[in-house]
């Protein structure tokens, strides 16, 4: 008898303010310990938190993006524990009434096709410190730095039923924090993070008990960590074993997870209202703007590319990974003005194999959208044939320096730093000599040189063979040194043996 | 002549030039060193001190002073101040040096005053009596057997002994007002918000409230009148508009015979009902007869759920409690054991070790009451009693202008007298914690003296912001009576 499995995703997206939730100091990534805590991170008696609006700003901007209720009163509460980087002893969350009530994330599953996961909420609260374990022989560190770093908490229903579809449902949600601004999703440090809720069941009985399996920082981590633990809830329970509600822990290095802690040592958080804070309030008002500041969603832009840009849906999908990858292309179709199509073809292949290559994101590619334009305009106005194109897009990339970008992303728009487009691909095209030949007579002396030397050849395309008249027009081209317009080599080919074009 | 003891007086002579700012601080300097069995100071900022009378008498020259330049005052030790020790009563924070101003710390410094020192309180402001302290108890100036209240009692006991004009206290259920009856000296817990609460070492989030102790209402208006003011680091704290209340006082017109004429007095039942020591009893009995003559209208009012705001109170400042004191760990700052086995070990000796007996009853039971299965029978339950309390006050100020009755059913007690019976302690808070659970603004005024010569002060609270009304109508009973300028037989205090 099968098993049916049953995910429920908790992701802490980290929130892209300047300065904490509660208090004015940085969330810079990476500064020396415990330089960017202020009185208030460390907790210093008599100190208070004070709500950093643009917290809630982009906790609106969720709601509105998976259409979910905003709701218009939510309470701060505080959750008790003890940790020594929890410097007050409590962490100020949201717990019987959050900001984000419900909406959903549709996703395409590899097995069930498109599908919505619903979300029971999602909540504004604030992060801890770290512990560093480490660094001091014998002793732990604390760094406050992360204290107080604003985050949303969103949790998913138990609407997943492989680790496949979490990854998918990971990588959307990941996918749209980033479009509509209010994550920089950088897995590596630690802004986006993910915990699974996983439990097994025979399919049509009630739910099975679920481990959590925490702190889940890449999309790797959380397949395998899910395909671990599936396969050790079944196994346990085959073996005539029972599951227990547990906290576990992924281990990559050994690729299984650990128990942590079970629900008989969880902690009892005794949440209450946090006194400091009055209820959040928010206003139709406020949410009026924050609507009229929305990005066009994924989903909508998609259609949009099919209908406006005629590309297929594939196409289109793959260009609203991301709102850079979306402007990109936008940007390109616009300098080139020609055929779309030719646009998302060369972003899929040519663009695509080289940030894959050097592993950077669209907004550091070292060819820019209106250099791209530029380029697919040479090739429309007959100036250098594809296959040049592809060496002019190579140097192009090679001569900015690694690290270097020259693009910026500002909002959606992209910017040429140094020189202009279309000088800079003209200016390789001369270099490497990659212009076309279109001159009439010196293409007709070519192929008049190339019949008279290839008798052989050109009686057998007298004869009919096409496959002739294709060694024929590569010996022309081979002449021109690749530089004969292999259209015009073609056409006067034919023209000249008479052969049917 | 003697030197003037009050606020008033105090501004009026430095701006005549009758005396300098060094002149007054050394004073109580000299005072402090003079009535230190008191025991109302823990940390003395001699040097410091002087140094801000010298600033006070340069910028009174250069005409550039503040309002109350040159007062020395002091100040509770539950409020942080710059560079100087702030130890919450507790070997928690025995050495604490705070590096920032409580936002009242700093506007009385920018109206002029001179910090002499921070006084002494119950442990993290968790008492009625100030003999939970560190630092050993403090005693009433009256008689040195007796506690001066709590938990604000160091401050009270300052003003009393006439070592400083003014001074500030914290008022979570009482800490002011019934401090202030104990010791015959006039003290204010304003409305909830009205000060900020940034720099005050958290007790009761939600009850907590900064207030002042002086000789008289007049002075309390001097004090607020800087102290008051909206604080965008504190989210509980109001947007309303700065007021000048000893202006107001001033300036407000009245019948020279008849100057609460049109003022109605509201008496609860519940507050004369019993349990009120027959001697407090009279000397509240005498005041609002006096009140009566002064032409206010006394009517009889109904507060029938006020009975429930002792329980409501003990089971909602010790849940706040409960996690406001979770940050002293002996991980950052503060009292670390010195042995310890492991990190649940350092937690469990330190705090241990460095909070008292009421500190850690009113963390257990804020624990307990905040556990899951008893949150809504205790917390949630006391806070639809807070609501029902303040629907109570609400429906009485719609009638009467303010609410009298005595601020605690007894006296000042001797020190020891309660000390193995919390309750009893606790039920002492009866009639000052509805202003804390409502958030209204409420004083006690020095209102008589029982037969053995222990002050009896009487409480007014008023609806939400009406401190000018309310100081205005305790000046106008101290105008017309001297209760307030009586002073304790301070040779008997010195000796001994």
């Amino acid at each position: 008898m099968s098993w049916e499995v049953v995910i429920g995703i908790e992701t802490h997206a980290q929130l892209s303010t300047a300065s904490k939730i509660f208090s004015g100091a940085s969330t810079a990534f990476g500064a020396p310990p415990n330089t960017q805590a202020s009185a208030v991170d460390i907790a210093l008696p008599g100190t208070l938190p004070v709500l950093n609006r643009g917290a809630v700003e982009r906790a609106i901007r969720f709601g509105l993006a998976v259409g979910a209720t905003i709701n218009r009163r939510s309470v701060f509460a505080r959750k008790n524990y003890f940790y020594p980087d929890l410097p007050k002893g409590y962490q100020i969350s949201q717990y019987e009434t959050p900001v984000v009530l419900g909406g959903g994330i549709d996703i395409v599953s590899p097995t069930r096709g498109p599908i919505r996961v619903r979300l029971t909420r999602a909540h504004l609260e604030e992060d801890a410190g770290k512990s560093l374990h480490e660094d001091f022989h014998g002793m732990t560190g604390i760094d406050l730095n992360r204290a107080g770093t604003p985050l949303l908490e969103i949790v998913s229903e138990p609407d997943l039923r492989s680790a496949d579809e979490a990854v998918a449902y990971a990588k959307t949600l990941h996918g749209l924090v980033r479009w509509i601004g209010i994550c920089d999703g950088n897995m590596q440090e630690g802004s986006f993070r993910c915990d699974a809720n996983v439990s097994v069941r025979r399919p049509g009985e009630p739910l099975g008990t679920r481990c959590e399996i925490k702190n889940l920082n890449s999309f790797r981590f959380l397949e395998r960590a899910i395909a671990f633990e599936v396969r050790r809830q079944i196994d346990l329970i085959e073996d005539g074993g029972r599951v227990v509600q547990q906290t576990r822990l992924y281990d990559p290095d050994r690729d299984e997870t650990r128990a942590m802690r079970s629900k008989e040592d969880a902690h009892d958080y005794r949440y209450f209202p946090d006194p400091d804070l009055p209820p959040l309030a928010i206003d139709d008002a406020w949410i009026e703007r924050v609507e009229a500041s929305m990005p066009e969603l994924p989903e909508a832009m998609k259609a949009r590319f099919v209908t406006e840009y005629a590309i297929p849906a594939h196409d289109a999908l793959m260009l609203t990974q991301s709102r850079d990858m979306a402007a990109y292309f936008e940007e390109a179709v616009r300098a080139f003005g020609g055929e779309a199509k030719l646009v998302a073809n060369w972003m899929l292949g040519e663009l695509a194999a080289w940030l894959n290559r050097e592993d950077v994101h669209i907004g550091e590619a070292a060819v820019g959208p209106r250099q791209l334009g530029a380029l697919l305009t040479r090739i429309a106005d007959g100036t250098i044939s594809s296959k040049a194109a592809k060496q002019v897009f190579d140097e192009l990339w090679r001569e900015h320096p690694r690290g270097h970008p020259v693009l910026r992303a500002e909002g959606a728009q992209f910017s040429v730093a140094g020189e202009d487009a279309t000088p800079s691909v003209d200016r390789i095209i001369e270099r490497h000599g990659l212009r076309q030949v279109s001159d009439e007579a010196a293409i007709g002396k070519l192929v008049d040189d190339a019949i008279a030397a290839n008798a052989a050849i050109v009686a057998e395309v007298r004869a009919g063979k096409e496959k002739a008249f294709n060694a024929l027009v590569g010996k022309v081209m081979a002449a021109s040194r690749g530089k004969a317009n292999p259209a015009q080599v073609n056409a006067l080919l034919r023209a000249k043996l008479g052969a049917p074009s | 002549m003697t030197a003037p003891d009050t606020v008033t007086a105090q501004a009026a002579a430095l701006a005549r030039g009758d005396c300098s700012s060094v002149e007054l601080t050394q004073r109580a300097l000299d005072r402090i060193a003079s009535m230190q069995s008191l025991n109302a100071f823990i940390t003395v900022d001699t040097e410091g001190a002087l140094a801000q009378a010298r600033e006070a008498d340069a910028a009174r020259v250069r005409g550039t002073a503040g309002p109350l330049a040159g007062i020395p005052i002091a100040h509770k030790d539950v409020l942080m101040t710059a560079g100087l020790r702030t130890t919450c009563g507790s070997r928690m924070l025995a050495d604490f040096v705070s590096p920032y101003d409580a936002h009242v710390v700093g506007l009385l410094k920018r109206a002029g005053t001179v910090l002499v020192g921070k006084t002494n309180m119950d442990e993290f402001a968790m008492g009625s009596s100030n003999e939970n302290s560190h630092f050993g108890p403090v005693r009433n100036p009256w008689n040195r057997s007796l506690v001066p209240g709590g938990s604000s009692g160091g401050s009270a006991a300052a003003v009393a002994a006439g070592i400083v004009a003014g001074a500030t206290g914290t008022d979570t259920g009482g800490s002011i007002r019934q401090p202030a009856s104990f010791t015959g000296i006039t003290g204010l817990k304003p409305t909830y918000g009205l000060c900020s609460r940034y720099g005050l070492v958290a007790f009761a989030s939600s009850l907590d409230t900064p207030g002042v102790f002086a000789h008289s209402a007049h002075d309390c208006a001097l004090l607020l009148t800087a102290m008051a003011g909206h604080d965008e680091r504190d989210s509980t704290s109001l947007s309303h508009a700065q007021e000048d209340y000893a202006r107001d006082i001033d300036a407000s017109p009245s019948d020279a015979h008849k100057p609460l004429a049109g003022v109605r007095i509201g008496l609860p039942r519940e507050y004369f009902a019993s349990g009120v020591e027959s001697e407090v009893a009279g000397v509240v009995d005498q005041a609002l007869g006096t009140m009566r003559s002064l032409g206010a209208t006394l009517v009889e009012i109904g507060l029938p759920t006020v009975r429930h705001s002792v329980p409501a109170y003990y089971v909602i400042a010790p849940a706040e409690a409960s996690s406001n004191l979770s940050r002293f760990d002996g991980v950052r700052y503060g009292y670390r054991a010195r042995d310890y086995r492991d990190l649940d070990d350092m937690y469990r000796r330190t705090r241990a070790e460095a909070f008292g007996e009421e500190v850690k009853r009113r963390i257990l039971v804020g624990t307990y009451v905040l556990s899951h299965g008893y949150y809504d029978a205790y917390y949630l339950k006391a806070q639809q009693v807070r609501r029902l309390i303040a629907d109570d006050f609400r429906r009485a100020f719609a009638e009467v202008d303010f609410i009298a009755g005595p601020v605690a059913p007894t006296p000042a007690f001797a020190i020891g007298d309660r000390r193995d019976d919390p309750v009893q302690m606790y039920l002492g808070d009866i009639f000052t914690i509805a202003a804390n659970l409502t958030g209204i603004p409420a004083l006690s005024l020095p209102a008589g003296f029982t037969r053995d010569g222990r002050p009896v002060g009487l409480q007014l609270q008023a609806s939400y912001l009406r401190e000018s009304a309310l100081l205005a109508a305790a000046h106008r009973f101290q105008q017309a009576t001297d209760w307030h300028a009586r002073r304790p037989d301070l040779a008997r205090v010195a000796g001994a």
